[in-house]
């Protein structure tokens, strides 16, 4: 069993909360919504706060941003392919090019990031950081957002 | 990923999720999933191929045209994970009187440097330079060798994060190393762990540690679980 076997193994074992009654937004085109990136890889701007271990806030990352730090505290995945193109966990340049085509209507002046980390209660998340990186998305004027995963 | 798009989506903004977890996003169920076997890490998939990352995205956002969820949608294409380590060079030794990690990391200095001049960033920093990288593997080849770990002197921080600097400085090293190739999703890790004196000092360190009792949380996180 390889490292990306075993890891996906041990993840399908962790406990996971149940939303009732999930919410369901109907979007409007895409071509007129304002699209953002909501990560989990841990990215932070050169010169913002890093990510501490068990961090469960959120870093809001400005659109123009490229130097950007993989923070993430798990060893346990590829971190190589961030270093190569940065696009491969957060595709900034393919949402611009999205956006110069008229595929989507606009990239967010700002894209979010998270830690992927989350006691099993998930309450932060659910509750507290959650809800409020949403707000400034929702402040942003932003209708989708992509999440990508580490 | 997938409890945050139920947040998102409960804020008002509409959700597309990229999954890595097949299991996980069955379990949570989050509106709009697009789930990648792809190398964990690379939800995109391949670094350094636009056309690629774009088709996954045209996928993903594809979801958006359903009328009522949950949507759960494979990519059809399936990556695995770089078994073989990555070819690229390491320095010859130099100095015999140091320890043969301390060595190789001073010579691959450049090469850490060149991809930092390329890239403008680096991931090294958290609790180290890249200039401390050779004296901090020295203290780890001393552990590795009986010394007790909390007196010698390791950087302030956690080992995890200390082992992540070395590994980042080592991995974008290799990137100036490998001819313009893009490594498949282990290999760097690979060739670290199984071919450069670091990786072996860093889990002859890690076993020593474990063999002397130190607590769990201080060195098994200084590599990947199933190592």
């Amino acid at each position: 069993m390889n490292g990306d076997q075993a890891m996906r193994a041990f993840s399908a074992t962790l406990p996971a909360p149940e939303f009732l009654n999930p919410a369901w937004v109907s979007p409007k085109p895409l071509a007129q919504s304002t699209v953002a990136i909501v990560t989990s890889a841990a990215l932070f701007a050169v010169g913002d706060e890093a990510f501490a271990a068990g961090d469960t806030g959120y870093r809001l990352i400005d659109r123009d941003r490229r130097d950007l730090v993989m923070g993430h505290w798990s060893p346990n995945f590829d971190h190589a392919g961030f270093a190569i193109d940065l696009n491969v966990v957060f595709p900034v340049d393919r949402l611009e090019e999205l956006a110069a085509q008229g595929v989507i209507g606009a990239v967010a002046p700002r894209h979010v990031s998270f830690a992927g980390n989350q006691p099993d209660d998930v309450a932060t998340i659910r509750l507290d950081s959650g809800p409020a990186a949403a707000a400034s998305l929702l402040n942003d004027g932003v209708d989708v957002v992509i999440l990508t995963p580490v | 990923m997938s409890v945050l798009a139920h947040v998102f989506e409960a804020a008002g903004i509409a959700t597309v999720t990229l999954s890595s977890v097949r299991e996980m996003a069955a379990k949570v169920s989050p509106p709009r999933t697009l789930h990648c076997e792809f190398p964990l890490g690379r939800p995109l998939g391949k670094p350094g191929d636009a056309v690629f990352q774009h088709d996954v995205l045209a996928r993903a956002f594809a979801l958006l045209e359903a009328p009522s969820g949950p949507v759960f949608v494979e990519h059809p294409e399936v990556i695995e994970a770089d078994d073989q380590p990555v070819s690229c060079a390491l320095p010859p030794r130099f100095d015999p009187t140091l320890p043969p990690a301390v060595d190789e990391a001073r010579g691959l200095r450049k090469a850490f440097d060149r991809t930092l001049a390329k890239r403008g960033v680096t991931s090294v920093g958290r609790t180290m330079t890249a200039d401390d990288v050779p004296d901090t593997l020295a203290k780890l080849a001393a552990i590795a060798e009986g010394a007790d770990w909390a007196s010698v002197g390791l950087p302030a921080g956690s080992t995890t994060a200390m082992c992540h600097d070395i590994r980042t400085y080592y991995e974008e090293a290799a990137l100036a190393l490998a001819n313009g190739l893009v490594p498949g999703g282990r290999a760097i890790e690979d060739w670290y762990f199984a071919q450069t004196e670091a990786g072996k000092t860093v889990l002859a360190a890690r076993a020593a540690m474990r063999d002397a009792d130190v607590k769990r949380p201080i060195w098994f996180y200084m590599a990947p679980g199933h190592r």
